[in-house]
């Protein structure tokens, strides 16, 4: 009963004197600092990109399960892939990184103008990867290769051999699932890095309270080294 | 009290080698190398995702109980990976290609692996 007696009055002093003495702007009631605030806000950020983590391998489980079974239909599908778009996106989504990774830089010196600009950056270079991407869905919609929206056409041979039409929309099911999550992710991002730009401008974050742009900066990154993997496991296999 | 700052340089020069990392991938895909192909393909995906976590997440920076998340995570998803692919080398039920097998498929093992 003693020790729930003393972490009260411990806990009451701390909130008491943020309320009375308001030198510490941003920093919440229940933090002793704000190192404290910012290592459990990442701490919390990286608990949610672990389980993100595992949410994509379930699709990274599935592509290697059927890539092991169906190796020649996923060369020859991969194949199709622009691998120019591919490469052109990879080098962007990186860029986008980068960019992110200076508004974060900013924001710790406490430049939020240059944060700003930064983060427009970064949307911007999101933008460009979505466009891309959009361009290449609109193919593979012309190619009838995007399964269940219309009617999937495959008629080839790879090295010889004729590759069974099941097996290469298996493929082609496979690319628009993990793209299209991968897609989905940057939408949200660019939304959450709106909502960002906005209240950097508002001045809401200082040099020692800019939890939500590390944040923010942590899942972008996420979303990039998804990317990474997916670049050539989908558009580089069978090229040789 | 404050956190660590990197400098822009050192952030330029993980883009680089991003960048780098992404032009040996793509010109590593050119070259018939059989079940090589893969592994450079991953090794080198593997390369720049521990860049950008170190670097542009900070992890090389945070504390041990963040990168112990992150290793947990990984080792979730080795667990993820390995244990279903040892299934698929081992068992022999219609999924597995039979040519991957030594032994014979046994008559009515596929339909008893239903």
């Amino acid at each position: 009963m003693s020790s729930i007696d003393a972490t009260s009055a411990h806990g009451a002093r701390h909130s008491h004197d943020a309320h009375h003495a308001h030198h510490a702007p941003g920093l919440e009631h229940h933090f002793e600092s704000y190192e404290q605030q910012r290592e459990t806000a990442s701490l919390g950020m990286w608990l949610f990109i672990a389980q993100e983590m595992l949410f994509f391998g379930g699709l990274f489980t599935a592509y290697i399960v059927f890539r092991h079974q169906f190796p020649d239909a996923f060369a020859a599908a991969s194949h199709h892939l622009d691998i120019t778009l591919g490469c052109f996106n990879t080098v962007v989504l990186i860029a986008s990184s980068l960019t992110m990774a200076l508004a974060v830089r900013a924001a710790q010196l406490g430049a939020s103008k240059v944060c700003g600009w930064f983060l427009i950056a970064t949307m911007v270079l999101g933008g460009v990867f979505l466009g891309v991407k959009a361009i290449e869905y609109h193919e593979k919609y012309v190619e009838h290769h995007i399964p269940g929206v219309t009617e999937f056409h495959w008629d080839e041979a790879f090295h010889g051999k004729q590759i069974p039409s099941n097996q290469a929309r298996m493929f082609y099911g496979l690319y628009f699932a993990m793209t299209g999550l991968h897609a989905l992710h940057m939408i949200i991002g660019i939304g959450i890095l709106l909502w960002l730009l906005y209240w950097v401008r508002k001045g809401r974050f200082t040099a020692d309270n800019y939890n939500y742009i590390e944040g923010v900066g942590l899942y972008w990154h996420f979303v990039d080294i998804i990317w990474i993997f997916l670049f050539p496991l989908l558009y580089l296999i069978g090229r040789h | 009290m404050s956190a660590h700052i990197s400098s822009i340089k050192l952030y330029f020069g993980i883009f680089l080698a991003l960048m780098l990392g992404t032009a040996l991938t793509v010109a590593a895909a050119f070259f018939d190398m059989g079940p090589a192909n893969n592994l450079v393909a991953m090794g080198i995906a593997l390369i720049k995702a521990t860049l950008v976590v170190l670097f542009f997440m900070h992890v090389r920076y945070s504390s041990r109980l963040t990168a112990m998340i992150v290793a947990s995570a990984v080792l979730f998803l080795v667990i993820l990976f390995g244990l279903t692919m040892m299934d698929y080398f081992s068992r022999s039920t219609e999924y597995v290609d039979p040519a991957l097998i030594n032994t014979p498929v046994i008559a009515g093992s596929a339909a008893a692996g239903h």
